[in-house]
């Protein structure tokens, strides 16, 4: 057991999982992650690069991945407005790396120190065009390590870019934590056929298209045009609309295996309390409360953010009479509840945009309301 | 459950004692513990603290509602944080810049003047203080907080911090000393 920041279990997290290269630029609340891989990445025959900006950050990670490296950088809001043209390029290329974002209060430099989750449709729809989204949220140091280790796996796995985002709580804090001694580690697909067979955006044979190495005799072409499988640009609409669709559809495939979702005292709530990150923590403690109190009451701490976990809502909308949001934020994982929602129940949001965490206590109050015979909020 | 938080300028050295407390209460004393920290943008001055939750139980939501002990290396912080103080809680004041108190139970201890003229490094004043706090409250075994030090301080400047800690026993025991007897004469009058 040790006493542990987030940000270094992230560092942790990305080490154990096979992580030979980071390019960043630092920046507070993620600074830390730069720090510690600066220093540990050389002892592990790995590569630290300090760009001149997190344009270059990004596309410097981009250019290791197709090398075969495992890559990552780690900003915060600022730096992520601008990784956002790089990171459609991973899409568009499908160069597997792992960007984190711990959030702190924006718009623009806003609240360097303090929390926020400002950035959840940042991280969904920040760069331009139909595209997927795995973005991931850790709520303890904990899941820090494990939620980066589970980054990796589906960056590499899906062939995609994926996103952990923290906030600055969960990054920050420090916690004693027991890391588990051994981690499962996924490796990108290698090609099974020989160089001149190759085509990099081929899957009819597999789940997601094999990608080789740069440097080792497979020849291919990388651009951010619309491509066909060989990786040369097209207007042909029928591969553009192959390539368009694809990106989306190996994502689709595997929704299930991508969300996760931790569920507590749901089979009988009437009142559910949806969070992610630090506000997780406020929700779990609000929840115990309430149950104590004799209020019917659970929780759902998405650990998956994006893709969003519609089925599951669906299923709440049901049998629940409320569903609180709370979010550090002016409601934006909340649209998504009132989409999957359609009205079938009350979907009550908590804002807060101070840069100060939400409390248990906000939290309980507006349950409190809500399990009064008649009660809004 | 003991909530304790350390506030000051910044530079004060306050994340480095949360950080050393946590680390003696977690890895030391086998604790449940969370530590957090809130500063500003600059790299000395403005306002900052660290919070530290030391619990025999898991802790669920990180951030205090409530404090049992303040250590306040400043007036500033003394004001903004006394009311935030639990009944029952106790506040450990640097009487070198804190000048009036607000909480009825309080120690006042100049522990940056300790660590200037003691110690020549007004720089450790930090150290002092969480001797103090240790050596007052017992939040962890000195053992502990000993061991913590150790590890979180670079060895070059390992030998001022564990003279620190030492001064900072040292002035707790004297001001509780102090005001065991301001007690006692009171009682007389």
């Amino acid at each position: 057991m040790v006493l542990m920041q987030g940000n270094e279990a992230i560092t942790r997290g990305a080490l154990d999982a096979g992580v030979r290269f980071f390019a960043g630029y630092p920046i507070t609340p993620s600074t830390e992650i730069a720090e510690i891989m600066s220093v540990e990445l050389p002892k592990v025959g790995g590569k630290f690069l300090q760009m001149e900006d997190e344009i270059g950050s990004l596309a410097a990670v981009i250019g290791a991945s197709l090398t075969g490296l495992k890559a990552m950088t780690a900003t915060s809001g600022p730096g992520f407005s601008l990784m956002q043209e790089n990171l459609g390029y991973a899409y568009m290329t499908e160069v597997p790396c792992l960007v984190v974002n711990v959030m702190r209060g924006g718009p623009s430099t806003g609240l360097p120190t303090h929390p926020s989750q400002g950035d959840v449709m940042q991280a969904r729809w920040g760069t331009h065009g139909d595209h997927p989204a795995i973005v991931l949220a850790p709520s303890s140091v904990l899941d820090c390590y494990v939620l980066t280790v589970r980054a990796i796996n589906l960056a590499e796995r899906f062939r995609t870019p994926v996103i952990l985002l923290p906030d600055e709580v969960v990054a920050h804090m420090r916690e004693d934590v027991t890391l588990p001694e051994k981690v499962d580690v996924v490796d990108r697909e290698a090609p099974h056929v020989p160089p001149e067979w190759y085509y990099p955006y081929d899957d009819s044979t597999t789940d997601v298209a094999p990608l080789a190495p740069f440097g080792t005799g497979f020849r291919f072409h990388v651009t951010g045009l619309t491509h066909d499988r060989a990786g040369f640009a097209t207007t042909v609409p029928a591969e553009v609309d192959r390539a368009v669709r694809n990106l989306k559809r190996k994502m689709d495939r595997f929704r299930l295996e991508i969300i996760q979702v931790e569920r507590v005292h749901l089979a009988d709530a009437e009142v559910v309390v949806a969070a992610y990150g630090i506000c997780a923590r406020s929700a779990e403690a609000a929840v115990m409360q309430a149950r104590a109190q004799g209020y019917r009451a659970g929780f759902v701490n998405m650990k998956t953010i994006w893709p969003f976990c519609f089925k599951l809502v669906e299923r709440v909308a049901e049998s629940a009479k409320a569903i609180i949001v709370p979010e550090m934020n002016l409601g934006q994982l909340v649209r998504e509840f009132d989409r999957a929602v359609c009205g079938r129940t009350q979907v009550v949001p908590i804002s807060r945009v101070d840069g100060e965490a939400i409390t248990p206590r906000q939290i309980l109050d507006v349950i409190a309301e809500l399990a009064r015979p008649g009660g809004t909020a | 459950m003991i909530v304790v938080r350390f506030a000051g300028y910044g530079g004060q050295g306050l994340l480095t004692a949360g950080l050393i407390l946590a680390d003696a209460a977690a890895v030391f004393d086998k604790k449940k513990v969370i530590q957090t920290q809130s500063y500003g943008a600059e790299a000395r001055g403005g306002a900052s603290r660290s919070d530290v939750i030391i619990s025999d139980e898991d802790i669920v939501f990180p951030k205090p509602d409530h404090l049992d002990i303040l250590v306040a290396m400043n007036q500033l912080s003394v004001d903004k944080y006394s009311a935030s103080l639990a009944d029952g809680g106790t506040l450990i004041a640097d009487a070198t810049f804190v000048t009036m108190v607000t909480f009825p139970d309080f120690y006042s201890i100049p522990f940056t003047k300790i660590a200037r003229e003691r110690l020549g490094r007004e720089i450790v004043a930090n150290v002092v203080a969480l001797g103090a706090l240790v050596e007052l409250k017992g939040v962890v075994s000195k053992k502990a907080a000993a061991g913590a030090l150790e590890q979180r301080i670079p060895q070059a400047a390992l030998d001022v911090n564990r003279k620190a800690l030492e001064e900072g026993f040292k002035a707790a025991r004297e001001a509780a000393s102090a005001r065991e007897k301001a007690v006692a004469d009171y009682d007389i009058v």
